[in-house]
């Protein structure tokens, strides 16, 4: 467990948003590379780590998706030395003044956002909620200095370092989705010790947070007969409805709807029992907002499971995760893969 | 309609593809749980196809081959879901929250019954009686925050993630037909029949595809895996034509009812392939089968996945048209089915690759 | 280059119908090019060289649709409702003129509104092309139009309807003709469908599978007034835009670099650009198959669907130039 958490406080301090993905994949590659047969780069940046299974060729093969680019922050002018910025990827802009931030020009550069005085805004713009095209990163350089290190389009990420709170969980940013990379790990950890007749394909996909592309592209290229994706799901928090997000520390989810094939989630729901493995049921309605959402319309259609694992606060620098549900996320689709024998596709069916 | 020797191929709408529609609309179907509906289209289909297979999404691949040299790969889809519900929490003593699936209004729930379950549980939408209601209050639309779904005191039927539709019940109303899930059960049906009565000299490759309603899903890896020449969706569109109250001309009717079948132009997914749309106005014409142009924009069909799929495939939609669609019924008129299902046979019957000489 | 811009621009050609646009991009290219043909979706696809070992299939797409509108209804007054084809606005429509391809035209006005301040939406709309009624009208349901503008040389500026995206054919087609000699196997599409959901792109490069793409297409810019500090920092006249990111896509990084390493080295001047709202046909080349980098070469571009848009002609010459040096020589992302 120990070594998980030394693992994920690396992964969530590393830059890496959605197109800059090239920032945290040698971490993960590095993390990979004793417990794959082969790593490999899509022509967009994802890393497939590839574990060979067991049996005779032709063998089937599954791919286990883990979004690693984060949300995040872009220079889009400098003026007098401040920068404007805008957002890659769903920020809710109230969490953004007084954040410590890093800009990546030439060099890290250590950063604050900070709003414009009220007295400063247009009449129009309420400065109780000042939007992003009125908030500026203050690096503290005189204006030349950072015209000379700064340009337009060079990533903005928040300098949050990960903090390890009460009960083994763990704060940060970019735990979306870097908790799931951490239960990909652990997934290949254990499968790695235990024979399995599949062929294993887990991919640290790429810019899941913008247009899912990695998915799209990934799943097209590896031609796999199952995909899974595992991501980070709405966990219980002040304000969220109790419908829709599900308790921290109590196992991860399992998705139920369009996106997922019913057979497919009631094997592993199935297994997650046998292996007293807690977990919630997530019914998502229409779109799983998830890698799985492309993955599963790719070429001829692959059948899909979503895992989740539950997170406070979304898409702010101060995600908390409980680390025992990464654990138990990556063991499931471990404990799932090392049981598909060389038939399951054949008994996979609709409307038994 | 002329019944020469030209027009043999057509077929007469009777009681038992009356019978089958009815038991398609009463089906329940909401996208990702299209099971009801798949069953029946496996039992119809299976004596008349070379080949069906259930891929990876669920849907219906069908593929009837023709004979002859130069055979034109056709492929045909409707799709066999329905708008619906899903239920998203158990709040206790039979009341339970829900989620829609598809483009459903939240203004056609209150006070309705629906079914629950793979059982088809029966269930109310209630609200509140009036006398507890300030007329202030009843001004606002509801919204779906203050819905639920009430099974009455049935602990434990049912469970979170099954889905609900309408409870209506398929009738024949004179010239009409009234039922849920007209779109696209009546797409669904007529389908059934080309693939009964597939023409010779084409590979029909009938695609019943899963979640229209949620963004053309099921379309899309339908086409890939068909990689036809051409495709035909069928599908159903509103008909808007009841009086327009504060102008003289209702000019946004989109399609009417006894119109005859509605022949896409453009939605806000897919400009018809023109060569197309003129094949299909030109077999209306020389067979004498009545047919409509739907007014352009807005609403969607499966061909907006099938024509982007791989390096492209021209496609075109026909409706049959229906008031009220994604309602608790919608009302359609017996011969506009009738002509939609003409119009397709005969376009069938003469296709030949000449259909895309000439550029797009 | 003005008169192939010229005649470009104003060529009718909306979204699905660009049968006229790509007669005229065959006849400037054919003479120049290997081979070339015509895809399911209409977009012209026209290959020049064999490539060689130190080369890559490399695409580059300039869309030839442009934005229009689509009859809906002739009412029995002879008044025309429309939907559009693309990106139309209301306020650029009212008092503008159109012009179907069947070769009718008219004028688009509106009904009066109870609170004349504010903009019309569409269904208030119409195009009166001087009928008494519907009898025996010469346009009907389906009947597409495009807007009616002629091409407006201002000396160091040019103004048109439909600069977006035909100011991009024009560059890939000069691109084209001054291009002698290229280590690569290039593809120069000239795309259908881009205004209504990048369909062509999307065809089309599924069925070329390049390794690289890059769009030419316009942006917008923030140099007009009310010249907030919260604007878009492209600017016409300052040099070509190489796209960062747009509303629907982040370029390859490595494009980028390589894109800048170029201007660099000829010394042309260039902007960097970040678009919030709107996206190319790179989008599309991206996420094909299994991947493809991608980029966008953009022309800065005021007023874009409008009919009245106007781009630079200095930042147009030094797009040619720029493009001409992108795939004259191997590419090193």
């Amino acid at each position: 467990m120990t070594e998980i958490i030394a693992f994920l406080k690396d992964l969530i301090s590393a830059p890496g948003i959605s197109g800059y993905e090239s920032a945290v994949r040698p971490l993960i590659e590095k993390a990979w590379e004793p417990i794959t047969d082969k790593l490999s780069v899509s022509r967009l940046g994802s890393l497939h780590g590839f574990q060979q299974g067991t049996s005779a060729e032709p063998r089937p093969s599954i791919l286990v998706a883990a979004h690693m680019d984060a949300i995040g922050l872009m220079v889009n002018a400098i003026i007098d030395g401040f920068l404007r910025v805008t957002s890659i990827g769903g920020i809710d802009t109230r969490v953004l003044p007084g954040q410590m931030v890093t800009v990546h020009g030439r060099g890290e550069i250590p950063g604050m956002i900070v709003a414009t005085p009220a007295r400063l805004l247009p009449s129009n713009v309420q400065d109780s909620n000042i939007p992003l095209e009125y908030l500026l990163v203050d690096v503290g350089l005189l204006p030349d200095e950072v015209t000379s290190l700064v340009r337009v389009g060079d990533p903005v990420t928040f300098a949050q370092p990960p903090i390890e709170t009460a009960g083994e969980t763990l704060v940060g940013h970019t735990l979306d989705n870097r908790a799931s990379v951490a239960a990909l790990t652990h997934c290949l950890e254990v499968l790695h010790n235990r024979p399995h007749v599949w062929d294993v394909w887990a991919v640290a996909t790429v810019q899941e947070e913008v247009t899912t592309g990695g998915a799209y592209t990934s799943a097209y290229q590896l031609n796999p007969s199952l995909a899974i994706a595992i991501d980070v799901t709405f966990a219980t928090c002040p304000g969220c409805p109790s419908h829709q997000s599900f308790p921290m520390g109590k196992g991860p989810t399992l998705l139920w709807g369009p996106n997922v094939h019913p057979s497919l989630y009631r094997i592993v729901k199935e297994l997650a029992e046998r292996l007293e493995i807690p977990y919630s049921v997530e019914p998502a309605p229409s779109h799983s907002g998830t890698d799985a959402f492309a993955m599963q319309v790719v070429a001829e259609g692959i059948p899909n499971l979503v895992v989740g694992i539950p997170l406070r606060y979304m898409h702010t620098p101060i995600e908390m995760v409980a680390l025992k549900d990464i654990t138990r996320a990556g063991r499931l689709v471990a404990e799932f893969i090392a049981q598909l024998d060389q038939n399951f596709m054949d008994r996979l069916t609709w409307d038994d | 309609m002329a019944n020469t020797t030209d027009d043999a191929h057509l077929s007469q709408i009777g009681n038992e593809q009356l019978q089958l529609l009815e038991r398609l609309s009463n089906a329940c179907a909401v996208s990702g749980d299209e099971g009801e509906v798949r069953k029946i289209v496996l039992e119809e289909v299976r004596p008349h196809a070379t080949d069906v297979k259930v891929d990876a999404l669920g849907n219906v691949l069908v593929t009837r081959r023709g004979q002859g040299e130069n055979r034109l790969r056709v492929m045909l889809a409707a799709h066999m879901d329905e708008v619906g519900l899903m239920i998203t929490n158990d709040e206790g003593e039979g009341i339970y929250r829900f989620a829609t699936v598809g483009g459903l209004a939240i203004a056609d729930l209150p006070g309705k019954t629906m079914l629950v379950g793979k059982e088809h549980l029966p269930g109310v939408i209630g609200i509140k009686p009036i006398h507890l209601t300030e007329p202030e209050e009843r001004k606002k639309p509801f919204s779906l925050e203050g819905l639920r779904l009430d099974v009455g005191l049935a602990a434990g039927k049912v469970k979170v993630g099954d889905r609900a539709t309408f409870a209506t019940v398929f009738v024949r109303q004179g010239p009409s037909l009234r039922g849920k899930a007209m779109d696209n059960r009546l797409g669904v049906a007529t389908l059934i029949e080309l693939v009964k009565r597939a023409p010779a000299q084409i590979d029909l490759l009938a695609a019943f595809t899963v979640q229209e309603e949620i963004g053309l899903r099921g379309a899309r890896v339908a086409a890939f895996t068909f990689n036809p020449d051409l495709a035909f969706i069928l599908d159903s569109t509103p008909a808007f034509d009841l009086p327009a109250w504060d102008v003289d001309e209702n000019v946004r009717y989109n399609t009417r009812l006894g119109a005859g079948p509605a022949i896409y132009v453009a939605d806000s997914s897919t400009l018809s392939d023109p060569r197309l749309v003129r094949y299909l106005i030109d077999t209306a014409e020389a067979h004498h089968i009545p047919y409509q142009l739907r007014q352009p924009g807005g609403g969607g069909t499966d061909a907006g996945a099938i024509h982007k799929q791989l390096a492209g495939i021209p496609s075109v939609s026909i409706s049959v048209p229906g008031r009220y669609h994604h309602s608790p019924a919608s009302i359609v008129r017996l011969s506009d089915w009738q002509h939609t299902l003409d119009l397709v046979t005969s376009a069938l019957f003469h296709l030949t690759p000449q259909v895309l000489a000439g550029e797009r | 280059m003005k008169p192939l811009i010229r005649k470009l621009v104003e060529t009718p050609s909306p979204s699905g119908y660009e049968t006229q646009i790509r007669s005229v991009v065959q006849a400037e290219i054919e003479p120049l090019v290997d081979e070339l043909h015509v895809d399911a979706l209409g977009s012209l696809i026209a290959r020049k060289g064999q490539g060689s070992a130190e080369g890559i299939k490399l695409m580059l797409a300039a869309h030839i649709d442009e934005i229009g509108v689509m009859v809906t209804q002739v009412d029995v007054n002879g008044f025309i409702r429309f939907t559009t084809l693309g990106g139309v606005r209301p306020y650029t429509c009212i008092g503008g003129r159109v012009c179907f391809l069947n070769g009718a035209s008219g004028v688009i006005s509106m009904e009066p509104l109870d609170d004349m301040s504010r903009v019309p939406t569409f269904e208030q709309l119409y195009i009166d092309i001087g009928l008494s009624s519907n009898q025996d009208a010469p346009v009907g349901i389906g009947d597409v139009a495009v807007f009616d503008r002629p091409f407006l040389d201002l000396g160091g500026r040019l103004v048109a309807k439909s600069m977006d995206d035909r100011i991009g054919a024009a560059v890939l087609i000069e691109t084209l003709r001054q291009t002698k000699d290229s280590p690569h196997q290039l593809y120069f599409v000239f795309s259908t469908q881009e205004e209504v959901g990048l369909r062509g792109a999307t065809t089309a490069a599924y069925g070329i599978d390049p390794d690289l793409g890059l769009s030419v297409d316009v942006t917008g810019t923030g140099d007009t007034p009310r010249r907030s500090k919260a604007r878009m920092e492209v600017s016409l006249g300052k040099g070509p835009a190489i796209k960062v990111r747009d509303g629907g896509m982040l370029a390859d990084r490595r494009v980028v670099d390589w894109m800048v390493r170029g201007a660099e080295k000829l010394g042309l001047p260039y902007q960097l650009e970040i678009l919030e709202g709107g996206t190319t046909d790179a989008r599309a080349m991206q996420l094909t198959r299994a991947g493809i980098p991608a980029g966008c070469l953009s022309i800065p571009c005021r007023y874009v669907h409008s009919p009245s848009e106007m781009v630079d002609y200095q930042d147009v010459l030094q797009a040619v130039q720029l493009l001409v040096e992108l795939v004259s020589h191997p590419i090193k992302l």
